[in-house]
């Protein structure tokens, strides 16, 4: 039996990998990648937690967020494909219209 | 029908509305059917009421009808409520019977005005605010008339708007007359404090049964007559009234001649009971009524202007009328206010008909000679003239020696002599007035002397009925000497005002005063005929030989100019400087430097904004580890 506490190291590392990778690279999609990586692994404490009280609402949770996550990720994949129709990159840096 | 005296202030409040609303769009004929019928109802309702007073309703005290109660807070109550007494019934009579007499020679002097409509609509209105302000039954509601008035003299002053002039005369009344109302609110407010209402009753019966203090009653007392002099143009305050004269002409003789004005005569008479119990407020009353009656008089000596001299003559009368008052004879002051009431709207509107035939010409050097062009306003401006001299048997003659032979009796000769003096000064200006005018040379304006005309009936009728009352008058309260008891008027108002308040004198002396009385207006005459009777060099040479003080009095002893310099400019100057240094730097230096304040902070953050996906990352990151620093720690 595996310990719940090694699930959680491992939703740790795959959520820190996440940050870092969100961090570092510049390409939009790759970035995107890693908000799913980092969603993975919320997903992965969910279970483990659920696992570790004995309930099912953190497994059905789970499936909703992946549910919501496949719906977030056709329109965010869309937005990416608009911006990249308006301004022929997908670099994050060269995206900054927002600036103040 | 012994209660419709109610119904008096209405009917012109009635047409005021209906005619300020509806009017524009009224026929002329309509607008001045209204106009004048109004207050041809109110004469004829005041003249039943007073009918009714007549024997021992009269004694019993004043009718009181309450409207309805309007304020009650605590100790605090007002009601709008009128009463009619005798005083009330007199002045009624007078406010609503010249007035009606105005409204028909307004018909003629104001045809082909633009706004006709508004001018009767204002006439109405005045007269319900006068109404109101002399059958209210406490100070509150007398309050609301007096303002009433003052607002319809302002809009009435400035009735020809488009003229600077008069749009500056409005202003200055209405000013000067706040300076002295809020004093007499002062008074009003203590009259609560030291007596706990303003109803009259409340008033009189407070101040005989001695719940009233000398030092109180002096106190409201001064405070009031303050007030009476702004609307009544007593010293210091009477600035405003010759410039009045930029309004219409019957307006002038309607408001600033014979009623408005003398609402401070009205005031000081009707609390008669609070100001018998001072004797420095009575005093005060006496005193500043004859120094404004002999310096107003000096002023109209040497005035071009034919309304303005008749504008100093109303203040130099009104202050007759407070003479009257202050030494302690109200009877013989509200007198002197009915028959001035008559013989000065009578020489108003005999003015206004010497304008209306000379095309608006007002300079007494442009005319001359005008008996011949225009003898029935000639006749009704002699018999005016004749009446406020105090030339014996007119109506002027009798209450200015009514007055006079008070102060005597009261012992203030001072006052009396001052009141002599300024009795030759009215007799020579008027005289003067009527000389330049009708007699002597014609120096009229030659294309003004192509239109010359007669004024027509609806204009001349007037004046006739205003002559007769003019003569008749005065038969109202004979002096003594004529025989007992002939003092018809004073045993009137006796219910309201005490007989007795003045002191009497034997006979002799009264024969006496009569004869100085007679002395002195004719003296006046005489001089004035000596002046201006044929042609002589003797003006011209009284003003070479005293330039100074001629031109002293002719420029209306600067006190414009005083004023001017020692109020008006300061203020105007203190609010600019207060304007620059407190308005712009202080103010506006706040508002606009919390605007900067914010717009550089906001530059400030904007560096944070980059654009930058990865930078708002960091961000949120370092949020978050903060946040779970201080959970964990």
């Amino acid at each position: 039996m595996i310990p719940v506490s090694w699930f959680l190291v491992l939703s740790g590392v795959l959520f820190a990998l996440g940050v870092a990778a969100f961090l570092i690279k510049k390409d939009l999609l790759v970035m995107f990648l890693a908000v799913e990586v980092m969603l993975n692994a919320a997903n992965l404490a969910f279970v483990a937690f659920a696992r570790l009280h004995g309930l099912l609402e953190g497994q059905a949770a789970v499936f909703f967020i992946i549910t919501v996550a496949a719906a977030e990720a056709a329109v965010g994949l869309a937005i990416i494909l608009l911006v990249f129709r308006r301004k022929k990159t997908v670099k994050a840096d060269d995206i900054s219209v927002l600036k103040g | 029908m012994k209660d419709v005296f109610w119904l008096i202030p209405l009917l012109p409040a009635a047409g005021a509305l209906g005619l300020l609303v509806f009017g524009s769009r009224l026929h002329r004929a309509a607008v001045s059917f209204v106009g004048c019928l109004t207050v041809l109802a109110s004469f004829l309702l005041s003249l039943l009421s007073f009918l009714g007073l007549s024997g021992e309703a009269a004694a019993q005290g004043p009718q009181i009808k309450v409207l309805f109660d309007w304020l009650d807070a605590g100790r605090f109550s007002a009601g709008l409520s009128l009463q009619f007494d005798a005083l009330t019934a007199v002045m009624a009579l007078v406010v609503t019977g010249v007035g009606f007499v105005i409204h028909v020679y307004s018909v003629g002097y104001m045809r082909g005005d633009r706004s006709y409509a508004r001018y009767f609509g204002l006439l109405n209105l005045f007269v319900f605010s006068m109404l109101l302000l002399v059958m209210a039954s406490n100070m509150i509601v007398l309050f609301i008339g007096w303002e009433g008035v003052g607002l319809c003299s302002y809009l009435l002053i400035g009735f020809w708007f488009e003229k600077p002039a008069a749009a500056a005369a409005g202003k200055k009344a209405f000013i000067l007359n706040r300076i002295g109302d809020a004093a007499f609110l002062m008074g009003i407010l203590f009259l609560f404090v030291h007596v706990g209402g303003t109803e009259f009753r409340l008033i009189e019966r407070t101040a005989l049964d001695g719940g009233l203090g000398t030092g109180a009653a002096t106190l409201i007392g001064l405070l009031l007559f303050a007030g009476a002099c702004g609307k009544s143009a007593q010293l210091p305050l009477y600035v405003w009234l010759p410039d009045a004269m930029e309004g219409p002409t019957p307006v002038s003789a309607l408001i600033h001649a014979a009623t408005m004005v003398t609402a401070g005569v009205y005031m000081v008479a009707r609390l008669n009971p609070l100001y018998s119990l001072s004797p420095p407020a009575l005093q005060t009353v006496a005193v500043v009524g004859a120094v404004t009656a002999v310096f107003a008089a000096t002023m109209a000596l040497v005035q071009n202007d034919i309304k303005r001299v008749l504008a100093y003559s109303t203040i130099s009368q009104l202050g007759f009328m407070f003479i009257g008052c202050g030494v302690g004879a109200y009877s013989a002051g509200i007198f002197h206010l009915f028959t001035h009431a008559f013989f000065k709207s009578l020489l108003f509107l005999a003015a206004g008909s010497v304008m209306h035939a000379l095309s608006g010409e007002l300079d007494l050097r442009r005319m001359g000679g005008l008996r011949r062009y225009l003898p029935l306003t000639y006749a009704a401006f002699l018999v005016g003239t004749v009446a406020i001299s105090g030339v014996p048997f007119f109506s002027g003659f009798f209450s200015k020696d009514a007055i006079l032979t008070s102060a005597f009796s009261a012992g203030r000769h001072f006052v009396w002599v001052l009141g002599l003096l300024a009795a030759v000064m009215t007799a020579f200006y008027m005289f003067r007035l009527l000389l330049r005018v009708f007699h002597g040379r014609e120096r009229l304006d030659p294309e003004a002397k192509a239109h010359l005309h007669e004024s027509p009936p609806v204009m001349t009728v007037p004046l006739i009925v205003l002559a007769l009352l003019s003569v008749s008058a005065g038969y109202l309260a004979l002096p003594a000497v004529f025989g007992k008891d002939l003092d018809r008027f004073g045993r009137f108002l006796g219910s309201v005002i005490p007989a007795g308040a003045d002191a009497h004198v034997s006979l002799g002396t009264e024969w006496l005063l009569l004869l100085a009385s007679t002395t002195v207006a004719l003296l006046g005459i005489g001089l004035a005929f000596l002046f201006y009777g044929r042609p002589t060099v003797i003006p011209e040479a009284l003003v070479r030989k005293f330039p100074r003080l001629f031109s002293l009095v002719a420029n209306k002893y600067y006190v414009d100019e005083v004023y001017g310099a020692v109020i008006v400019n300061p203020l105007l100057r203190g609010s600019e400087a207060v304007y620059r240094r407190f308005d712009l730097k202080v103010i506006d230096g706040a508002v606009n430097g919390t605007a900067r304040l914010t717009a550089l902070a906001g530059r400030g953050l904007n560096v944070l904004q980059t654009g930058r996906v990865r930078d708002y990352a960091l961000a949120l990151l370092s949020g978050l580890l903060v946040v779970l620093g201080v959970l964990v720690l």
